[in-house]
């Protein structure tokens, strides 16, 4: 960590306070049970992808602090535009979980309704969401509201990106209530930082005319805070802030990578130390703000909810067949139309048709 | 009736869409204070203000990205792109975003944004100032693509395509902006031809000569030609791009027997193959003879010296029209 860095908890679980960033009253216990929930519910993805009901899963290991810390410093209101890998942003937005597996499962493209919970649709083609989250803003902005922001996840591949240069220009010179939340994990699949930028990608900020910070990714208390703050200038008309979340992805960039390839073990195992759960509980041991009993009841809640949500994975029925066609266009559209009716005849034309065409959805699991 | 240009007519429309609805907005590179390169978008700025008319950065997937933010946040942007070949930097957030929000959110994302593209050729540009990229749009699932082709059409058809909760990519025959023509200014849009319909411009027997956007005009002007030759051309104006009315197309060559298909766009993997290939499987057994296609060379578009070879006139179509007869 360089002396910039914005940390408010050590690796040893030590708190530091910081002039410019006070922690206030801020629920330490809440946050560590989000992060190992959310922990234990990637974990259980994992495995569900290795026995073949998930057709990928991205896992978040070693992010949790930069996801919850961020996520918690979010106002009910405020509108989140993650990327793919966001499963602890989408758990502080009160998204099942099981939303996310639908979307690896191959159930569907996502489909939850981003408006409910404020954290729009997994978007998989590095960067577009910026220029999403940075046009939803100039909307807040246009609308008069002055009690709501955006997020925008991404990480440091997508600032190779043209599309995030651009949100950068645009919520730049617009002035949006956006924060451009970029988590540094260290690697765009096999690509190091390096690769993307000579400068910490928190310094380019300045180039486009607002605040850039980095923090420790793996602090859940200095993400939150900072991100609070952010958010609170950018809703009182200050612009935009670009937070570098500096941590490192422990994982694979998804369950088809296999990063023994372009990375060493003892890289690996020197960031297992600032582990951002380890730290949060040591902290809560030492100050006796927890005792074992705690602890013993957040494991056993996250496996109750890892099963729950593996229970509900293996319950997804396939879509039935015609869902396809379904949600392309708000209206009739007279090729896509034909389409699906001469496929629905088509399928009427086997033994089982029932089956095929109307019984999809119960019984095709 | 009012005479109007093509381009004022876009302008009154937009003007309309404007004043009905206020949630609908105006973006794009220099649309406001200039109003726009072409003048469709002039005096709007003024009228409805910076916030309504807004003028962006120069690039374009930030227009397009952008816009679908405000559209996720309840507005309906029409997005201007000055030119046709500067639409690919957009691309992705048009073809991976803009056409797939509805279906990616099970219905639960609408996003009624127009993409305004001036196109074709015919004005002695240089490069990529006349292109014709219909066809990329038109093999997206999720997108609405229509092109106008008179004044009176581009007065309904912009303001029909911005009620549309779809997104509508918007095409403007650039060449025939200056084309005057009346318009009813002051009948209800309801009245309107629907955005997805084709329209009979001319009707005739022998033959069907379908097209859309700046060659309609030289259709018709094929058809009168043709008269000369005792021949009775029924000139259809597609306007509909995605989906195709097929069903105003196949009743015209059901009766005619032949059809030609004329664009700008090049020939190959273009709107004349789809249209060619459905009018085959439709009307197989009324054919006189194969659909023929005219239209762009398989080459780049052209420097302007040579355009005049590139774009299919009034003697290369009539020239496709006379190969159906050849059968």
């Amino acid at each position: 960590m360089t002396a910039k860095t914005i940390q408010l908890l050590t690796p040893e679980g030590e708190r530091i306070d910081h002039p410019e960033y006070p922690l206030g009253d801020v629920d330490i216990k809440g946050m560590y049970r989000d992060m190992v929930l959310v922990r234990r519910i990637d974990n259980e993805a994992v495995a569900l992808q290795r026995q073949g009901e998930l057709g990928l899963w991205p896992p978040s290991l070693g992010q949790e602090a930069a996801q919850i810390g961020s996520g918690r410093a979010l106002s009910p209101k405020d509108m989140a535009f993650p990327s793919y890998r966001e499963h602890g942003v989408a758990w502080c937005r009160g998204l099942d979980p099981l939303y996310l597996l639908k979307l690896y499962r191959g159930v569907n493209h996502g489909g939850w309704n981003p408006e409910e919970h404020k954290f729009h649709l997994y978007t998989i083609v590095i960067g577009d969401q910026t220029l999403h989250a940075t046009g939803y803003a100039m909307g807040i902005k246009s609308d008069g509201i002055e009690d709501e922001a955006v997020i925008a996840y991404f990480g440091d591949g997508a600032t190779s990106q043209g599309v995030v240069s651009e949100a950068f220009s645009w919520a730049s010179v617009f002035n949006t209530p956006v924060v451009f939340f970029c988590q540094n994990n260290q690697f765009a699949i096999s690509a190091p930082a390096e690769r993307q930028s000579r400068v910490p990608i928190y310094q380019r900020a300045s180039g486009f005319g607002f605040p850039g910070i980095r923090v420790d990714g793996n602090d859940v208390l200095a993400c939150y805070a900072v991100t609070k703050q952010a958010l609170r200038a950018a809703r009182e008309g200050q612009g935009p802030t670009l937070i570098e979340a500096f941590t490192y992805r422990m994982g694979a960039h998804t369950t088809t990578d296999d990063p023994t390839r372009y990375r060493l073990a003892s890289e690996v195992e020197a960031w297992r130390l600032r582990d951002p759960i380890d730290r949060v509980r040591a902290y809560l041991t030492r100050t006796g703000e927890a005792d074992s009993s705690f602890f013993e009841q957040v494991d056993a809640e996250a496996d109750a909810e890892a099963a729950r949500v593996r229970a509900g994975c293996l319950a997804l029925p396939d879509p039935p067949p015609l869902a396809l066609f379904d949600h392309v266009y708000a209206g009739p559209h007279s090729i896509l139309d034909a389409e699906r009716a001469d496929y629905a005849a088509y399928l009427e034309g086997f033994e089982d048709a029932g089956v095929a065409v109307g019984g999809g959805a119960e019984e095709g699991r | 009736m009012t005479t109007l240009t093509l381009s004022r007519a876009l302008n009154e429309g937009l003007r309309r869409s404007l004043e009905s609805d206020p949630k609908v907005m105006i973006m794009g590179e220099d649309v406001g204070k200039l109003g726009g390169v072409f003048r469709v978008t002039d005096g709007l700025q003024k009228d409805f203000g910076e916030h309504r008319v807004v003028d962006t950065p120069l690039a374009e997937a930030g227009i397009v990205g952008t816009a679908i933010g405000l559209a996720l946040r309840g507005y309906r942007p029409v997005c201007e792109i000055q030119f046709d070949g500067f639409v690919f930097p957009a691309t992705d957030q048009i073809v991976s975003q803009l056409a797939k929000m509805r279906y990616r959110s099970q219905g639960e994302l609408a996003l009624p944004i127009v993409i305004r593209i001036p196109f074709g050729g015919g004005i002695g540009a240089v490069e990529h100032h006349s292109e014709s990229p219909e066809a990329y749009f038109a093999h997206t699932a999720g997108l609405r693509v229509v092109a106008c082709a008179d004044p009176a059409d581009a007065f309904a058809m912009i303001q029909l395509a911005i009620a549309a909760d779809d997104p509508v990519i918007f095409f403007e025959p650039k060449r025939r902006y200056w084309d005057k023509g009346d318009v009813d200014t002051s009948a209800p849009l309801s009245s309107a031809l629907p955005l997805d319909q084709a329209k009979i411009v001319l009707p005739g027997d022998d033959v069907t000569l379908l097209s859309y956007g700046p060659l309609v005009r030289t259709c018709v002007e094929v058809a009168i030609a043709a008269r000369e030759d005792g021949r009775s051309v029924e000139v259809i104006d597609v306007r509909s791009l995605s989906p195709l009315d097929m069903a105003t197309i196949t009743a015209s060559v059901t009766r005619t027997g032949r059809c030609a298909v004329a664009h700008e766009a090049p020939v190959y993997a273009g709107l004349g193959a789809e249209i060619a290939a459905r009018v085959t499987e439709q009307c197989f057994y009324h054919l006189e003879a194969p659909v023929v296609r005219v239209g762009g060379f398989a080459t780049p578009y052209p420097a302007a010296r040579s355009e005049d070879h590139y774009l299919p006139d009034l003697d290369r179509i009539l020239h496709a029209v006379d190969r159906t007869f050849a059968f």
